[in-house]
């Protein structure tokens, strides 16, 4: 069943056309994430579904029902914003309780919620409190408890994180995961930060200047991106980028700085026609020293800087004329300045055509 | 034992009576002098007796000291007509301060929010002209407001003489000619108006300050235009409010030019009876009377700042209203 059904909306300020004739249908119960880089209108399609801007054009309907024209209250959502946006004057239970009295809910039933709410997010012992005695972490579950104790259909987040410190972020991340599970809402999710987005979403639409550019899974999205602002966006570090040429003949081929990779075992998602290209390979599907035996392009390579982050090893290294990034395991012996032999499969580089910027 | 060359650690020792100190409590004491002297001079002058001021120390403590003085300014003195001092002012201003006052600020705190939170087409331009009303000068408007007020009684005249029959049933007086000018309620509009310009624009400055998504988020919970600005504005803005009435309260408690132009005798302010005692033409002039009659004018502005002077310092600087 289709909860939020956004129908060509159009959003203008003023003479600026922020979102243009964006179509999405979001399932019941489905974690979606809004993925986008700062200022590409985000927020702006938050607040047209909860109903916080008056669109231009098109039509949203929530549960079924079109709720172009509903307040904001009337829609069934409930929302999450970055800022918290407690109610300073009020405690805990009087920030939660403060829409249902707008709803003129008995007394009881109001209690009852609070008490519901405030157990799921354990904020039980802060009820009597002042948002300020609050740490962040605890503000964003109490602004969380706002949206939980009315019961809606759908939650929109505005990038609750992003005031936290990372440490924080990251339970509070698995928290809203484990919450998501429990409930079974709908769940709209607006961020920048690609991890958050990964790993909170069933489906991601990455937006660009107010129109997604890819609606897909995390997996598809990291596999297979669209085009050629998808591929950058996501990873990180961001995917290794050549321009080139392809050159099609018995077998077609990449042809980059003197190089020519065989595109054999490339899933072309169309048929091959020669001309400039790019070619994207990710930093952690670059292979290194012996793995790179038999692989379809091979080639000696120099390290610049090394970053070791634990888990894993950055390398920055370039080959004839060209920077890389390549992503090596947690405790490498390499160093900056020696010389080494990398290679990565045709089958794991994306193809763009140069362009188009779509996908090959 | 021998002071050794002391090695830096801890807090840097400070220099008690540096030459920059020394500048500073002297500048800050002479201008104390400056403000405070001509106090001193009023408050000793109003505790002595005719003779005694004859006889001219003008700094000297009085040596005999007497209340009669602020006796009869407060319930004696001759202003124009009648004899019954400045108490009749007293009530008569604080008649026009509290209406004055709650009407004002409840109007520009409502436009304010509205312009803040809720635009609607023209509300910039709207916000505009309301300030640009700040910069023309108010004697321009005198006149015309004048007569704005005579015909609005003539206006309302009908309408509110189509009530007599009821209240003539009920045994009440009925409404003759409705005079809003020269009348109380005329200079509580006055004021308002007056008010109007500045108040907004400090009230609109201080909710622009505060986060926008705490208005959204209390849409999103269903409350509506005077919900939000009851149960969410109102709380969170105390140290504004604040700073309104004390602007509001020291504005029209002060003001003589209005309490002239639109009211008529009975109703004169403190301030144009004090006028009215100070300026008399007629027997000697009694200089203790004088500055018992200024300092008691003056009080309730004096006791309003020094009640809540903090709260005042602390609105101006507002803005940085943290969650
Ligand atoms: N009230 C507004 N008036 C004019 N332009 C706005 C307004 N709000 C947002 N914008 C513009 O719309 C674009 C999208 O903003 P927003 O949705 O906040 O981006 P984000 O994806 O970072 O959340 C930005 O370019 C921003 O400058
Ligand atoms: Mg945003």
């Amino acid at each position: 069943m289709t909860s939020v059904s956004i129908r060509n909306l159009d959003l203008n300020f003023g003479a600026i056309n922020v979102l243009k004739n964006l179509n999405l249908e979001i399932e019941q119960g489905e974690f979606l994430v809004l993925l986008g880089a700062s200022g590409c209108g985000k927020s702006t399609l938050l607040n047209c579904i909860a109903g916080l801007l008056d669109i231009s054009a098109g039509q949203i309907h929530i549960s079924g029902r079109n709720v172009t024209w509903a307040e904001p209250s009337e829609r069934g959502i409930g929302m999450v914003f970055q800022s918290y946006a407690l109610y300073p004057q009020m405690t805990v239970e009087g920030n939660l309780s403060f829409g249902l009295k707008n709803q003129k809910m008995a007394r009881a039933e109001i209690q009852e919620r609070v008490a519901r709410a405030a157990k799921i997010l354990q904020i039980e012992p802060l009820l009597k409190r002042k948002p300020a005695a609050l740490s962040g972490g605890q503000r964003q579950r109490v602004a969380i408890g706002r949206a939980l104790v009315r019961d809606v259909d759908v939650f929109l987040f505005d990038e609750p994180l992003s005031n936290l410190d990372a440490k924080l972020r990251t339970d509070l991340r698995v928290e809203l995961k484990r919450l998501h599970q429990q409930l079974g809402n709908t769940m709209i999710y607006v961020t920048h930060d690609q991890v958050e987005a990964m790993t909170l979403a069933d489906r991601i639409a990455i937006m660009k200047d107010g129109i997604v550019q890819q609606l897909d899974s995390p997996e598809e999205i990291y596999l297979k991106p669209c085009n050629k602002y998808v591929a950058d966006f996501i990873g990180s570090p961001a995917m290794n980028l050549f321009k080139g040429e392809i050159v099609t003949g018995d077998t077609p081929g990449f042809v980059a700085n003197g190089i020519n990779t065989g595109l054999a075992g490339y899933g072309f998602e169309r048929p091959v026609t020669g001309g400039a290209a790019w070619m994207g390979i990710r930093p952690e599907h670059i292979l290194l020293g012996q793995a790179c035996e038999g692989a379809t392009v091979q080639t000696e390579a120099l390290v610049d800087i090394v970053e070791p982050m634990g888990s894993d090893t950055l390398l920055w290294v370039h080959s004839a004329g060209q920077q890389m990034r390549v992503r090596t395991e947690g405790q490498s012996k390499i160093k900056s300045g020696d010389r080494i032999k990398l290679g990565f499969n045709a089958a794991q580089a994306h193809l763009f055509d140069a362009t188009s910027e779509m996908r090959l | 034992m021998v002071d050794l060359p002391m090695e830096p650690s801890g807090p840097k020792p400070r220099v008690r009576l540096s030459r920059a100190n020394i500048m500073l409590y002297g500048i800050l004491l002479l201008v104390s002098l400056y403000y405070l002297l001509p106090l001193y001079v009023m408050v000793v002058t109003s505790l002595k007796g005719m003779p005694e001021i004859r006889m001219g120390h003008l700094f000297s403590p009085p040596m005999e000291v007497t209340f009669e003085p602020w006796v009869k300014a407060w319930s004696e003195a001759c202003t124009g007509i009648n004899c019954d001092g400045l108490s009749r002012g007293f009530w008569n201003s604080v008649r026009i301060l509290i209406p004055s006052v709650l009407v004002s600020i409840g109007v520009a705190s409502v436009s304010g929010y509205a312009l803040t939170n809720w635009r609607f087409k023209g509300s910039e331009t709207f916000f505009t002209i309301l300030i640009f009303g700040a910069f023309i000068p108010y004697q321009v408007m005198i006149y015309p407001i004048v007569i704005l007020l005579r015909e609005a009684g003539d206006l309302v005249t009908p309408i509110a003489q189509s009530a007599n029959p009821a209240l003539e049933l009920l045994g009440l007086e009925p409404f003759g000619k409705v005079r809003i000018m020269g009348s109380l309620s005329g200079l509580v509009f006055v004021h308002t108006i007056f008010g109007m310009p500045i108040l907004t624009l400090l009230f609109r400055n201080y909710f622009a300050s505060l986060p926008d998504e705490l208005f959204k988020a209390a849409r999103v919970d269903g409350a509506g235009f005077w919900g939000i600005y009851f149960r969410i504005m109102v709380p969170m803005s105390l140290p504004i409010f604040v700073v309104a009435i004390i602007l509001q309260v020291t504005g029209i408690w002060n003001d003589f030019l209005f309490g002239v132009i639109y009211t008529k005798p009975e109703i004169y302010p403190m301030t144009v009876q004090l006028n009215n005692i100070v300026n008399s033409v007629q027997g000697v002039k009694e200089y203790n009377v004088n500055m018992a009659a200024t300092l008691l004018t003056g009080l309730v502005p004096l006791i309003i700042y020094f009640a809540s002077g903090k709260l005042f310092v602390r609105g101006i600087a507002a803005g940085a209203v943290k969650g």
